[in-house]
């Protein structure tokens, strides 16, 4: 019932209202795009017909209707500086920017985890220590910076991948390898330190736990101990710091792509700002918006997976 | 979340004769890893106040013959494209990057800290529409919202980071919220009732007091942050406006003089990682040192 209310009430809500504020900001912004796109020579007429076809002249409440009921139905309005549905912008430069966040996601899982594990079997060790050390230095670097190092050494030094550019997964397996990894490799530094760290304060805290002792008594072999009992329980925390975290790496991107000179959504964003392209600002927020709220509501569905005993 | 409620609950309250600060300075004292992050950033809190008095160079003079030179004894750090002395910009970025922190930080404690202390005191309607307007508030990406408000009012330290500052206002909310519901049953807030105390009284003044030492850890954590994002918006030009430099726009110039000399990506990027790396443990220690035990990791 309350994960029902959630889908169908709360969700919705929380993209109206956080749209809604970005819609009411970017129509306060300073500036006339009617006086803009009319050009130089227009007459108060001309400047009048442009405010009317882009509905300038109706009420906030009700432009915002219309962009809201556009937007459900994927029309995020056009944009002012190219003259295209901003859909199909977005459209365009969605895959290079998917492909980056994924294969980020998918690294930071696997060093995160990873190490976190490695860290917990042997307590104050080596290895232990080793992460906790990178998992501090990780947080501590911003990600742009992380990623000219990599280019520095795999690109300039070791020429073993190319520093810029994005190649489509259709144009072969390889060639988007090697432009993705770089790049998505920055990008999953922070998520794999803070995911690090989690995992080991949370797995540490599960192996001292009753039924991971019986499972021992019982002479259950240490791995299947580890995969069986302790991710099971140790995978909420792990799973929520994920889904706070992609927030911060849809952010992360705007910088990455920028790094890379990867025409994906982030680039996007950023040549809209400098040329005030309000509608396909406006489309960007909204987008990554309802991607948190999503993948928000798809954490809390997964803890009833992961552990049962949270369903109730 | 649960060792921040611990925090609260067994805050020590002042002790007679032992002020909390001068407990705290003592605690750090015997932790030597937090004890040099206080040191550390004490020291560019020191670089940021009077830092640039005694660089001999301007930050600003430009010096095309000695363009992207490497570090010698005269340029201790380099020169940029323009010839500018990096050192004496790394000095003069202090102040600029510093501010910057602490102005997000600032801004996210005047709208966090009220509203979490409302919501966390009275409770009922008014914490679930607060909660809610929160919730709304952590589903836009920082940076992506940090942009936006960029787009409108145009680039610019001060409005960017005040964006920031309003994306991270949640954190600082939920944490006040949290506590000061764990503290609002405790009896020296019954007994400010009791004596006929006035709501704001207690909420500033008693619940204030008791919840400060996990709020404290919280805004150290914070400045570190905001420093990566005040990096990230002066990368993408849309921070600091230039000839003014922050270590983010720093690291711009390097980036943009990339291949023809990388020296420059160290020394901005060095500082930020460092200060940064500071501030956590500094939080870190601060945490231990007030809850009577460890930091965990």
């Amino acid at each position: 019932m309350k994960t029902l209310r959630r889908v169908v009430i709360t969700t919705p809500l929380l993209f109206v209202l956080v749209s809604f504020s970005v819609f009411a900001m970017m129509a306060a912004a300073p500036g006339d795009p009617a006086v803009d796109l009319a050009g130089q020579n227009a007459k108060p007429e001309d400047i009048a017909r442009v405010r009317s076809e882009l509905g300038l002249d109706q009420p906030l409440l009700v432009r915002y209707w219309n962009w809201l009921s556009g937007a459900v139905t994927g029309d995020f309005g056009t944009s002012y500086s190219r003259r295209q549905p901003v859909s199909e912008l977005i459209g365009a430069r969605l895959e290079p920017t998917l492909s980056l966040a994924l294969v980020a996601i998918f690294f930071a899982v696997i060093i995160g985890v990873g190490f976190g594990i490695l860290a917990t079997v042997r307590q104050g060790g080596m290895v232990d220590r080793f992460v906790s050390v990178i998992s501090s230095i990780g947080i501590a670097l911003p990600q742009f910076w992380v990623g000219m190092l990599l280019v520095m050494v795999f690109s300039l030094q070791l020429k073993a991948m190319p520093a810029t550019g994005y190649v489509d997964i259709s144009d072969g397996f390889a060639p988007w390898a090697a432009h993705v990894i770089l790049p998505a490799l920055a990008l999953s530094l922070m998520p794999a330190a803070e995911l690090m760290r989690h995992v080991r304060s949370s797995v540490s805290e599960v192996l001292d736990k009753d039924f991971v002792l019986t499972a021992r008594a019982k002479g259950m072999l240490t791995r299947p101990i580890y995969f069986k009992h302790v991710v099971r329980n140790a995978g909420i925390p792990i799973v929520t710091v994920l889904g706070i975290r992609i927030a911060q790496l849809l952010g992360g991107t705007v910088v990455i792509e920028t790094l890379f000179g990867i025409q994906g959504l982030g680039t996007l964003t950023v040549d809209s700002v400098l040329g005030r392209d309000m509608p396909t600002i406006l489309g960007v927020v909204a987008l990554a918006t309802a991607c948190v709220l999503v993948i928000n509501l798809l954490v809390d569905l997964s803890y009833r997976f992961i552990d049962p005993r949270t369903a109730q | 979340m649960l060792q921040r409620k611990d925090a609260v609950v067994s805050a020590p309250r002042k002790v007679r004769g032992e002020s909390l600060a001068s407990k705290m300075f003592s605690d750090l004292r015997s932790d030597t890893l937090s004890f040099v992050a206080f040191v550390f950033v004490s020291a560019v809190i020191l670089i940021a106040v009077f830092g640039p008095l005694p660089v001999s160079t301007d930050p600003n003079q430009l010096n095309l013959r000695h363009a992207l030179a490497r570090p010698s004894s005269e340029f201790w750090l380099g020169t940029d494209d323009l010839g500018r002395d990096q050192f004496s910009r790394l000095i003069s970025a202090t102040r600029v990057t510093l501010l910057a922190a602490a102005e997000a930080v600032a801004v996210s404690l005047v709208i966090g800290l009220p509203l979490g202390l409302v919501a966390g005191y009275f409770g009922g309607k008014i914490d679930s529409v607060l909660s809610r307007l929160n919730d709304a508030l952590m589903s836009v990406p920082a940076l992506i919202l940090a942009i936006a408000v960029v787009a409108v009012v145009g680039p610019g330290l001060t409005t960017s980071m005040f964006a920031i500052g309003v994306v991270f206002s949640p954190s600082i909310f939920r944490l006040v919220r949290g506590s000061t519901m764990a503290v609002r049953s405790e009896t020296y807030v019954e007994a400010a009732v009791a004596i006929g105390a006035r709501s704001p009284r207690i909420m500033f003044v008693h619940v204030l007091r008791n919840i400060f030492p996990p709020v404290l850890v919280q805004i150290s954590l914070l400045i570190g942050i905001a420093m990566i994002a005040e990096a990230n918006l002066s990368f993408l030009g849309l921070g600091v406006v230039p000839p003014e430099a922050s270590w983010g726009s720093m690291l711009r110039t390097a980036f943009d003089t990339f291949y023809a000399a990388p020296f420059l990506m160290f020394a901005p990027g060095l500082a930020i990682g460092l200060t940064v790396l500071a501030f956590s443990q500094l939080g870190d220690g601060l945490g231990g040192a007030l809850t009577g035990k460890k930091a965990s990791r």
